[in-house]
């Protein structure tokens, strides 16, 4: 089974990471031109690694459970409703950090579970029920927070070892979520491409029906999906109410169309049934690189939109077609054999 | 004349199945016995999807039992059927087209090495098994276990799934439309592998709407109209003709016969 030099590169070739590889290296070499030396210099990559690295925590799981076939749009609603419940807890009860960690990532696991129990039970489309509970826990964060303090906006302050793990920063630029994305990418790479549950989840995404036929746990499988967006948000969560000693209850909802948009720029398939770890993390370094590097070229930040944009219409039409060449390579190798 | 003796594999007792009002099945009954390929022939909507649905577990019957090597079974899930040695191949090879061939092999089954938290997915494992399987059945042109499901032709992907059910130890083996979706060549190909299955002494249920086909490789014959089974025969019992007209329900093809002559006869004094 020795593959030559040429199927080697003509796999590699046909793999969707090249496409986001090259689509990082472009806008990278862009901002680099018209950003000039503060884009490339540390402050530069701070920037856009500190923005990446939060995004990473939550577009990781975000492509698990897209290659799974499913969508979490409450993500930005969990960050919100996470930092301000650990805000809430620590900071207006002021009970040790400890204890206002632990609610706050219990809240992104249980809204998770609730997600994941209705998309499975109900067989409603996951767009709608995680768009649902997007505008209910952000109703029910905004009206609780008023009702018990009066305001929108909680403070936190102390220091605490743990406010270092979660919202530090080293070299006093680098956020310590870097460490936090790095460790999620690891785990998930584990999970994705080592471990045996990586097949059920591209077996959920590419045929259902099949795979639950094969034995693979359906629901079990898809409420884990569910709960790790949610936990990836609310690690997201408390680590911005530590980095910025307080919260308001409108943070983090750009989560929601960010952390799309860089798995798509990623390869990976809104259809669902492919997608990698590299890719994800390689989407989310463009989106960063894009969101941060206008402000070191002097123009409006607005153009950074119109890139992403198009950015993800390519990515979707690269995307679509890499699908195409996939599902008709063997018709064209067989007209070649024959 | 084919062999009925020894204990059926699988046999259905007087089964019926109703869906809110509506009979699907209607007191159907058929055995199947190792090494041989029941052809279940039916027009579009006679119930041929149905009662391969009883058979692999999907659907539990309203009335009637089934029994496997002559003990009752009760299939309350697909996982029970399969328990049983029952495996179902669909049309397009139930397979998964962006899974390479290794993986998508041993999906809900996943051969590990290592152990505890170190507990990995044995791809080279996977690969070379899957490979071995398919080049078992013939299909000698897939040398890489990385590749795509998508990229192989349907007839492969048919063979992959057939492969896949019988690695996995199926005795019976249901093969749904197997044939709709191929070229010529394609079909005759997967004909083969489907002798192959029978050869090794699995058991398979063939559904088709194709005499032909069926006529190639079937030992035994049962046709379904409207739910019930209007006809259980065996290899050479019945000619092709006797086949398509009671496929089509007999009388009826005979009157569209004659309606079909009388307007191409009008159609000729046009001209």
């Amino acid at each position: 089974m020795a593959k030559t030099l040429t199927t080697r590169l003509r796999d590699l070739a046909r793999r969707p990471e090249l496409g986001a590889l090259a689509g990082t290296v472009i806008v990278y070499v862009f901002f680099s031109i018209y950003g000039g030396a503060d884009f490339t210099a540390l402050g530069g990559l701070s920037a856009w690694a500190n923005i990446a690295a939060e995004l990473l925590i939550i577009s990781l799981p975000v492509g698990l459970l897209m290659i799974a076939g499913e969508f979490d749009l409450s993500v930005g609603s969990v960050v919100a409703g996470s930092s301000v419940t650990l805000a809430l807890v620590s900071g207006y009860y002021g009970l040790p950090l400890i204890v206002g960690i632990i609610a706050a990532l219990s809240l992104g696991l249980l809204s998770g579970f609730l997600n994941g129990l209705m998309v499975t039970r109900t067989k409603v489309p996951s767009f709608i029920v995680t768009l649902a509970m997007q505008f209910g826990l952000a109703g029910l964060t905004l009206g609780l927070v008023r009702l018990i303090t009066g305001t929108t906006s909680i403070r936190l302050d102390g220091e605490s070892w743990l406010k270092d793990v979660f919202g530090g920063k080293f070299d006093n630029q680098f956020e310590n979520a870097i460490f936090w994305a790095i460790g999620a990418a690891i785990l998930v790479t584990w999970v994705l491409q080592v471990s045996n549950y990586g097949n059920w989840i591209f077996a959920l995404g590419g045929d259902i029906v099949s795979a639950r036929a094969a034995g693979v746990p359906v629901e079990k499988t898809k409420i884990a999906l569910f709960m790790s967006t949610g936990l990836g948000a609310s690690i997201v969560g408390v680590i911005q109410a530590l980095l910025y000693n307080g919260t308001s209850t409108g943070g983090g909802q750009s989560f929601v169309f960010n952390s799309v948009i860089a798995v798509v720029i990623g390869g990976v398939l809104l259809t669902g049934g492919y997608g990698s770890v590299l890719g994800i993390v390689l989407g989310t370094c463009t989106f960063a690189i894009v969101n941060q590097g206008v402000y070191y070229t002097g123009w409006d930040s607005d153009w950074a939109a119109l890139i992403l944009g198009i950015l993800l219409l390519a990515a979707v039409l690269m995307n679509n077609t890499f699908r195409r060449l996939a599902l008709s390579g063997g018709k064209k190798e067989v007209k070649k054999n024959d | 004349m084919t062999k009925r003796t020894g204990t059926p594999i699988l046999s259905l007792k007087n089964v019926s199945k109703v869906f809110a009002g509506y009979r699907a099945l209607n007191d159907v009954s058929l055995e199947v016995y190792p090494g041989q390929v029941l052809c279940l022939l039916g027009d579009n909507g006679a119930g041929k999807s149905t009662l391969i649905k009883v058979l692999a577990g999907f659907h539990e019957p309203t009335s009637g039992s089934l029994e496997v090597n002559g003990a009752p079974a009760n299939f309350k899930s697909p996982k029970d059927a399969s328990n049983a040695g029952i495996a179902t191949v669909h049309q397009f090879g139930g397979t998964f087209p962006l899974m390479s061939i290794g993986r998508s092999f041993f999906v809900g089954a996943e051969p590990t090495k290592g152990w505890g938290p170190f507990k990995r997915f044995d791809k080279k494992f996977a690969n070379e098994t899957a490979v071995r399987e398919m080049q078992a059945l013939g299909i000698t042109r897939v040398t890489d276990g990385d590749r795509l499901i998508g990229g192989l032709s349907g007839g492969e992907r048919q063979a992959a799934a057939i492969a896949r059910a019988v690695h996995f130890g199926a005795n019976v083996l249901i093969l749904d439309e197997p044939t709709a979706a191929l070229g010529v060549k394609e079909a005759a190909h997967v004909l083969r592998i489907v002798m192959q299955a029978r050869n090794k002494g699995v058991a398979v249920i063939l559904v088709t709407h194709n005499v032909s086909h069926a006529l190639t490789v079937g030992d035994h014959f049962a046709v379904l109209i409207h739910g019930s089974k209007a006809d259980d025969f065996a290899k050479g019992e019945r000619t092709r003709e006797q086949i398509t007209d009671l496929m089509a329900g007999g009388e009826a093809m005979a009157e569209l016969e004659k309606e079909l002559n009388t307007l191409t006869g009008s159609v000729e004094k046009i001209n």
